[in-house]
């Protein structure tokens, strides 16, 4: 088939947005778009595919994908990519898509370009875009074999409706058992209802400005006035000093993140700061140094307290949204 | 227990990138350990501090400058090292190939772990660790963040990292490891460590004496530098409640994200 194979991750009950993306984005480069998705109860969502651009949608459906076990995704994914023969297959470069994608490239004897954030198709090939050096280069990268293996980042590409035929196949699959050595025995994840960073639309973020953890309450205040769509972050300052968990860090030993919009509070943007929120749309800076390095890559800046200018903010939207 | 540990040299954080060709202009910048592998590094001379046995061994693959990284891991504790220090493959190798050679390295040693950063935070791939397990022939856990041995060391019991929040897994050893940040605090080197590490043993070697030809999978065509981003407008007010007021307005009726 000269077509693409995306993998459309599940969490939470729910297809990623970052699937989304991915499915319309292969529906450019023609041929035909079949989509592989994993998961316990994931019979019920595949069909929602089809309004990305999904022709075919093979669905791997059972109790024993309840949770992501690499090697039985894996499994899964290529016997599914085996039949299929795309040449291109597009990922998500989730927490889950950078575990998942290498394995599977691995499997199949390819290469695989990570993290991508523009696709163009060039004759046969598809080029992607990549940031290197954490962001402070960008690559053209062409990965020579067959099938191409790209992960692509988190709100990147942006998604559009557009339909695809739909047809759903249950497929069941062999797993080789003797192979699945990793054994589950616990997850913990946050009864948060914010979105992950990596895939938020919105981040307010804090650094060592902000003087405490318990005034990060502020932030994520501010964060729930943009919708369900927002989160908090924050700078590795921050996290050293035991405010926030390691998950929210934002830079080159935390998230990549590229939001709509970041609010940076009380960060003075230290370059592996910039190296994980720089190619976010639209950067706020509030920090009471007008010699901050965050305010040369901010589009927006305060030159203020920020525990006078955050209230303040909150208040102004809060009118705004009547 | 004897691990095996994959460490890259790569550019200090604070570098400045400069392009040249489809790759970067190396003079003047400060090389160091990933910082990712500084947590495999230390990691795998807890283990070995915590069972009083064992070894730990550095596999690099790395021009001639790798050396003073592999000798700065064997100074922090690490007993010896594989310096496969052949620049020419070096240079085109991607995380495809780079695996290709590790495993090469790897395959005749003795060990119950080995491990990797999660990423090299050069080409920023995260790739190597499950190429490297593929070829191997073992388990992969990424992503690990704690990390136990049973005392058969038989079986490891590991934290990973997931999206908002972790998972406990079980794996029999040998198995490949990535690290995380928040696995540990990696130590300095000390004086003494720094003497010993001359004296250490380092087994260089290059592609072709591991037999390995294999070339990469993915070819960069074009390097070039992010588009500038420009300063924006310094919001101005009497005081932080006017400013908040114009950023409001700005949110609202330019970015229209209100
Ligand atoms: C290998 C390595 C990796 C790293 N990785 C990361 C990473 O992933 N992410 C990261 O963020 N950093 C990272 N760093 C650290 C980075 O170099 C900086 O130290 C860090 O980003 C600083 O955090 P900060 O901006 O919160 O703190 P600071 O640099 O201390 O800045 C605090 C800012 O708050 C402002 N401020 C203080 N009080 C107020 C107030 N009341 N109102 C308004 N403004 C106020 C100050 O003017 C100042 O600009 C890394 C460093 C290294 C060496
Ligand atoms: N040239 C190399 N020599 C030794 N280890 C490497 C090399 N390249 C990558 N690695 C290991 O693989 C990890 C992930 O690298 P990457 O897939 O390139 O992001 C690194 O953190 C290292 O542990």
């Amino acid at each position: 088939m000269a077509g693409t194979l995306i993998y459309a991750e599940v969490q939470k009950g729910e297809i990623k947005k970052g699937a989304f993306e991915i499915t319309s984005k292969a529906k450019e480069f023609g041929g035909e778009v079949a989509a592989c998705i994993i998961g316990k109860g994931a019979e019920a969502l595949a069909p929602q595919l089809a309004k990305y651009g999904a022709d075919k949608i093979y669905v791997v459906d059972g109790p024993e994908f309840e949770n992501y076990v690499p090697e039985a995704f894996v499994q899964a994914f290529v016997q599914v990519a085996n039949t299929v023969q795309p040449t291109v297959i597009l990922t998500s470069a989730s927490a889950q898509g950078k575990d998942f994608t290498p394995a599977v490239a691995a499997r199949l004897n390819v290469g695989a370009v990570s993290d991508c954030v523009e696709l163009k198709k060039e004759g046969d090939k598809v080029i992607a875009k990549r940031p290197m050096y954490a962001g402070k280069a960008y690559a053209l990268v062409e990965a020579v074999g067959t099938p191409q293996v790209i992960s692509v980042r988190p709100n990147a590409l942006g998604f559009k409706e557009i339909a695809g035929a739909g047809a759903v196949e249950k497929v069941a699959v062999n797993l080789d058992a003797s192979k699945i050595k990793v054994q589950v025995k616990a997850v913990e994840v946050a009864a948060t209802t914010e979105p992950d960073q990596t895939e938020a639309e919105i981040i307010v973020s804090g650094g060592r400005g902000m003087k405490g953890p318990e005034n990060f309450k502020m932030l994520e205040d501010l964060a729930k006035l943009f919708g369900p769509t927002a989160t908090t972050g924050a700078s590795r300052a921050a996290v050293d000093a035991g405010w926030r968990a390691h998950s929210y860090q934002v830079g080159q030993t935390g998230k990549t993140v590229s939001p709509n919009l970041y609010i940076a509070c009380g960060i003075s943007g230290a370059i592996q700061h910039l190296a994980g929120m720089g190619t976010s749309k639209v950067i706020v800076a509030i920090n009471k140094d007008p010699e901050a390095p965050i305010f040369t890559k901010a589009d927006y800046g305060v030159v203020d307290d920020l525990f006078n200018v955050v209230p303040a903010l909150i208040e102004e939207i809060k009118k705004i949204k009547g | 227990m004897n691990t095996v540990v994959c460490l890259k040299q790569v550019p200090d954080t604070e570098t400045l990138i400069k392009v040249a060709g489809t790759s970067i202009a190396t003079e003047g910048i400060k090389w160091v350990i990933n910082p990712y592998d500084e947590f495999a590094v230390e990691e795998a001379i807890r283990q070995k501090e915590k069972m009083n046995a064992g070894k730990v061994t550095i596999v690099s693959l790395g021009p001639d400058r790798a050396i003073e990284s592999i000798r700065t891991a064997l100074a922090m504790g690490a007993d010896d090292a594989v310096h496969i220090n052949d620049g020419a493959y070096y240079d085109t190798a991607d995380p495809y190939a780079t695996a290709q050679v590790l495993a090469a390295a790897i395959k005749g040693l003795t060990y119950d772990a080995v491990f990797l950063g999660k990423q090299a935070i050069d080409d920023d791939a995260g790739q190597v660790p499950a190429f490297l397990g593929e070829l191997l022939g073992l388990p992969v856990v990424t992503q690990v963040i704690k990390f136990e041995v049973s005392a058969d060391k038989k079986t490891a019991t590991v934290t990973r990292e997931i999206e908002g929040g972790q998972m406990v897994v079980e794996v029999p050893l040998p198995a490949v490891f990535s690290a995380q940040k928040g696995l540990n605090e990696p130590r300095y080197a000390s004086l003494p460590g720094i003497m010993k590490a001359k004296k250490k043993p380092v087994d260089v070697k290059n592609a072709g004496a591991l037999g390995v030809s294999a070339g990469p999978m993915t070819v960069i065509k074009e390097m070039s530098l992010p588009p500038a981003r420009q300063a924006g407008k310094i919001i101005t007010g009497d005081d932080a409640k006017a400013k908040a007021a114009a950023l409001a307005k700005a949110l609202h009726e330019e970015v229209k994200i209100i």
